[in-house]
């Protein structure tokens, strides 16, 4: 256990582990140490701005979620009212057009009871003046009746 | 226990003796026989079994590491990359709250020291009198595989740490400027330049002395304990054994990481401007 040439062999086998360490070990593990540190960074970057954009994206399609109901609901109302509108509208114009059609309905039965009305005359008067002529057979000039006749038939 | 029942003590000194090789006044260039040849041998001496498995886990720890680099990827690790990442994470953790200065060679020091140490003094899990019988059933005599229980070893990092601490003090701040920092401090006043320097000059030489012998002490004082262990009844020896190792799980992780944080912080002072 004395003090040999042994700490100078130990001396040199030191420095050369050191520089073999220096030179073939340290720095690719330190390199790709680093590299994967960067790496993880980015990642975790990365993540978080995904994050972000999914909280925005989430963001925008609630409001247009609630937008499109909101569209959806007026459109209904409008619709709703319109619909009403029409009805009414159909409404009005099925009683116009009712009572256009009973009115013309009623002039028509009217203009036709006129015309019967004639009709009749004109054959009551014939009958009242061939019955007349039947009874007082020649008795009666037929020039000097008719107007008479006619002025009855007129009363009538 | 090797060959015809030795007794406690020698036991004991066979289990702390290193394999050493140098050159003795009388036997020429040969293997010590015993403590006395190898102190005999003075200097030009080396320790084979410290050098050899201070390399092999050295190299242990490269590979392992050089697999990591080779492998490594910036997507998601797996298995054993995610292991060796955590230790090469845990070391860069040393410098950034230890290490004020910038250099390319920090870094690679801190992980280097740490798990060479760390593995190095992992070999005291491995049973005591495993290696030394091994060894001597191939006819070598002495075996001592834990190398950070060697004085030798532990103190040639620290020279080694303290070789870089100069270098960078010198880099950094110039000769004039490192002289300076020695001689004006702690008291910045002529008069007591000697007086400082003295001062300073022992603060820079107890550094590595200190960080080798620290690791050295726990080492050495946690091997013989376990020798002493291994010298009780084999039904005995698992109670003490057992515990003793667990303990040494904190030990040996904790010495690795002491001896390279100081490292590192030494070294952060090499950096500093005053």
């Amino acid at each position: 256990m004395n003090i040999n040439m042994t700490l100078i062999g130990q001396m040199i086998a030191f420095a050369i582990f050191v520089w073999f360490c220096m030179k073939y070990v340290w720095p690719p593990i330190t390199q790709a140490l680093t590299e994967r540190q960067q790496r993880i960074q980015e990642g975790l970057e990365e993540a978080d701005r995904a994050r972000a954009e999914l909280h925005k994206a989430n963001e925008q399609a609630e409001e247009t979620l609630r937008e499109s109901r909101e569209e959806a609901a007026r459109i209904l109302d409008k619709t709703r009212v319109r619909a009403n509108q029409m009805i009414e509208e159909a409404r009005t114009d099925a009683r116009a057009e009712g009572e256009r059609m009973i009115a013309n309905a009623r002039s028509e039965i009217d203009s036709e009871i006129q015309q019967a009305k004639g009709e009749l005359r004109a054959q009551v008067a014939a009958l009242a003046i061939q019955g007349a002529e039947r009874i007082l057979e020649s008795s009666i000039d037929e020039k000097k009746h008719r107007e008479m006749v006619d002025r009855l038939a007129e009363e009538l | 226990m090797a060959g015809d029942a030795p007794s406690s003590t020698e036991y004991i000194t066979h289990h702390l003796q290193n394999l050493t090789f140098g050159l003795h006044p009388d036997n020429g260039w040969s293997f010590a026989h015993g403590a006395e040849e190898a102190r005999e041998m003075g200097f030009w001496a080396i320790n084979v079994d410290t050098m050899g498995w201070s390399i092999a886990t050295g190299l242990l720890f490269l590979w392992l590491f050089r697999y990591l680099a080779k492998t490594v990827t910036t997507g998601v690790p797996t298995g054993l990359q995610n292991a060796l990442e955590m230790v090469f994470e845990f070391s860069n953790d040393i410098i950034r709250t230890s290490f004020n200065g910038k250099s390319k060679l920090i870094g690679p020091l801190a992980l280097t020291l740490f798990c060479w140490i760390f593995f190095m003094n992992s070999l005291k899990w491995l049973p005591i009198d495993l290696f030394p019988q091994i060894a001597h059933k191939l006819g070598i005599e002495y075996m001592r595989i834990v190398p950070t229980s060697d004085p030798n070893a532990t103190l040639g990092m620290g020279f080694g740490v303290f070789l870089l601490i100069i270098f960078y003090s010198i880099r950094n701040k110039g000769f004039g400027g490192f002289s300076k920092e020695l001689a004006f401090n702690p008291f910045n006043h002529w008069s007591l330049v000697p007086f400082n320097l003295v001062l300073e000059l022992i603060v820079l030489i107890v550094k590595p002395i200190s960080l080798g012998l620290r690791l050295f002490g726990n080492m050495f004082a946690g091997e013989v304990i376990f020798i002493m262990i291994s010298l009780l009844p084999f039904w005995a020896i698992w109670v003490l054994d057992v515990p003793w190792a667990i303990f040494h799980i904190l030990v040996i992780a904790l010495q690795a990481f002491i001896f390279a944080v100081l490292s590192v912080v030494y070294m952060s002072a090499a950096f500093e401007e005053h």
